[in-house]
């Protein structure tokens, strides 16, 4: 049984830096123990869109990034028994592992012992309607929507099996995010699986590291107020897990950003709701007692996590046709160009009420207010006289099932160039399709997790 | 006593699951919870959000981390999937709770970089 165990979180979403993973690689390289690289590449939505590019060809429908990310690093890893965990897998994990195969072998390398982890997939188990019976305050799918994606959370079990059975890399799809890490601590560490303290302690483990560099200064410089060293080469977070759930959270030595109290804290409580019962697939945490303690430079002891038993359900999301979303833009700038964007938004409003009645418009102006309001556009009703800005770019959007409805909105913006107020400038529209999303609690039963090792018998 | 900006005094980050908000406001001293504490009510915060008519506020203490967790129920225009907004995460309104203004106790350092 391992003493420690070092997990180096490579990639925090599918837009990740892919160049994040070599110095991180090469930290972990010069390190004895079990050592794992993991990647998070899967955003809510990603899996829907993953779930129907499969549709339309079978061999897709798997993060398309993950050469990018595996590649640099997938020799090293190799040669030095560096296990990579990632859910780059989406909607065809089966598929991402041949990719991986294929691609060690472009490189010359042995053949990976990959492994899938599956059964995320619920579409064939339960129907519409068995869904919106379980669906979280909300009614998405109370009307009769066809189901694009149905995906559960699976907890860390499944993981940990991988690797027990001798796995250089695990694949999966929807897990939740914190299981990347809590998978490899369970089989370095051999936790039983009713040990809550430490499965909080690895979910809060995985939890710091499933974001990649925001724990270690990304998403966190504000000049003047929180300076950051080294943005353009951010190191990328390892923790350093003890048996007993201690956490030590740092970075390679070398790279920029920062590892301290305030890096760790905003990212440990990062899309918390109350910070005694954060609801993971595995354990119930609870951070209430948790203390973060610089222990020297970039290096902050995390510890205290406790545990409740795992909750009797697993969240799923599940995602539906949401119609089409419609944005347009035009600049004003100059003399009174605000209060010339003023009357364009009037003339845009007015035309719409009379083409399209019902459809709900927002309407931002850039370079006054464009995020912090509110969507009835009381925000903006506020703040149009105050400053005299000379230079903002007015945005409409809409959403409808019917694209021509928000074409309509579009058409409107793009005739301001001749039929708007003078010196209207840079119209840009799109179109794009949605997916609308809901959060159902299944139960246990409903949910068959597998574990496959790629060119054996399912 | 100075009037100060939470952004001279705190840091702040936002995060979103649904149509709910999480802003987690951790003091860049601890010298400063207390007075976080005794001032940053959960019905100010309503009230600096006031326009996206928050259902709920709940504040969550965290004496150990010196930090506190709010969740605003129903300020995302139904959550990243169904919003007509550019910032459908709220990512962004973490800066917007940083503005709510403290009053101090005692006085301090400017700027501290943390602890």
């Amino acid at each position: 049984m391992a003493a420690r165990v070092y997990i180096g979180g490579a990639a925090g979403f599918a837009g990740d830096r892919t160049d994040a993973a070599g110095p991180l690689v090469e930290a972990l390289a010069r390190l004895s123990g079990p050592r794992f690289l993991m990647f998070e590449t899967l955003g809510e939505r990603t899996l829907a869109l993953a779930q129907l590019e499969r549709r339309r060809d079978p061999q897709r429908g798997y993060n398309p990034a993950l050469e990018r990310f595996v590649g640099p690093v997938i020799a090293d890893c190799l040669r030095h028994s560096i296990k990579i965990v990632g859910n780059f897998g989406a909607a065809n994990s089966r598929a991402a592992a041949e990719s991986i195969v294929a691609l060690a072998r472009a490189q010359g390398l042995r053949a990976p012992r990959i492994a899938l982890v599956e059964g995320d997939d619920l579409t064939g188990n339960l129907s519409r309607a068995e869904f919106a019976k379980r669906e979280i305050d909300g009614k998405i799918l109370a009307d009769n929507a066809q189901i694009v994606a149905a995906n559960a959370y699976l907890g860390a079990a499944p993981i940990a099996q991988a690797l027990d059975q001798g796995a250089d890399i695990v694949v999966t799809g929807r897990v939740a995010d914190s299981a990347l890490a809590l998978g490899p601590l369970m089989h370095a560490c051999k936790w039983r699986n009713d040990d809550w303290d430490r499965l909080a302690a690895g979910t809060l483990a995985g939890h710091l590291l499933e974001c990649g560099s925001q724990v270690t200064g990304g998403y966190f410089a504000d000049p003047g107020f929180k300076d950051v060293p080294g943005m353009a080469d951010l190191g990328y977070p390892i923790a350093e897990v003890d048996v007993d759930g201690e956490i030590v959270v740092t970075k390679p030595a070398g790279t920029g950003g920062r590892v301290d109290r305030l890096t760790v804290t905003e990212q440990l409580l990062y899309e918390i709701h109350d910070p005694a019962a954060y609801l993971a697939p595995d354990v119930v945490l609870d951070v209430t007692d948790v203390t973060v303690e610089e222990i020297g430079a970039d290096r902050v002891r995390v510890s205290g996590a406790r545990g409740r038993p795992a909750p009797e359900t697993l969240k799923a999301t599940v995602c539906i046709d949401g119609g089409f979303l419609g944005e347009a833009e035009i600049s004003y700038a100059g003399l009174n160009a605000a209060t010339r964007a003023r009357l364009a938004a009037e003339t845009v409003i007015a035309r719409m009420q009379r083409r399209a009645p019902g459809l709900r418009i927002r309407t931002d102006v850039i370079g006054i207010v464009s995020v912090h309001g509110d969507s009835a556009g009381e925000t903006i009703a506020r703040a149009w006289d105050t400053g005299g800005q000379k230079d903002v770019r007015l945005r409409f959007a809409a959403q409808s099932m019917r694209r021509n409805e928000v074409e309509l909105l579009l058409d409107e913006v793009e005739a301001l160039y001749c039929a708007g107020p003078a010196g209207g400038a840079g119209v840009r529209r799109h179109v794009t399709p949605r997916l609308a999303s809901a959060s159902c609690l299944v139960e246990l039963k409903f949910v068959k997790p597998s574990v496959t090792m790629l060119g054996e018998a399912t | 006593m100075p009037t100060v900006p939470l952004h001279e005094i705190a840091t702040a980050r936002a995060g979103d699951k649904g149509n709910r908000l999480n802003i987690a406001l951790v003091c860049r001293d601890p010298a400063y919870y207390e007075t976080v504490a005794a001032q940053v009510t959960a019905d100010r915060v309503a009230e600096k959000f006031a326009a996206r008519r928050p259902s709920r506020v709940v504040r969550y203490d965290l004496p150990k981390l010196f930090a506190f967790n709010f969740v605003l129920d129903d300020v995302l225009e139904g959550g990243v999937n169904a919003s007509l907004g550019l910032d459908g995460h709220g990512k962004s309104l973490s800066f917007l709770l940083l503005e709510i203004t403290v009053t101090m106790q005692q006085s301090r350092t400017r700027g501290a970089q943390g602890a």
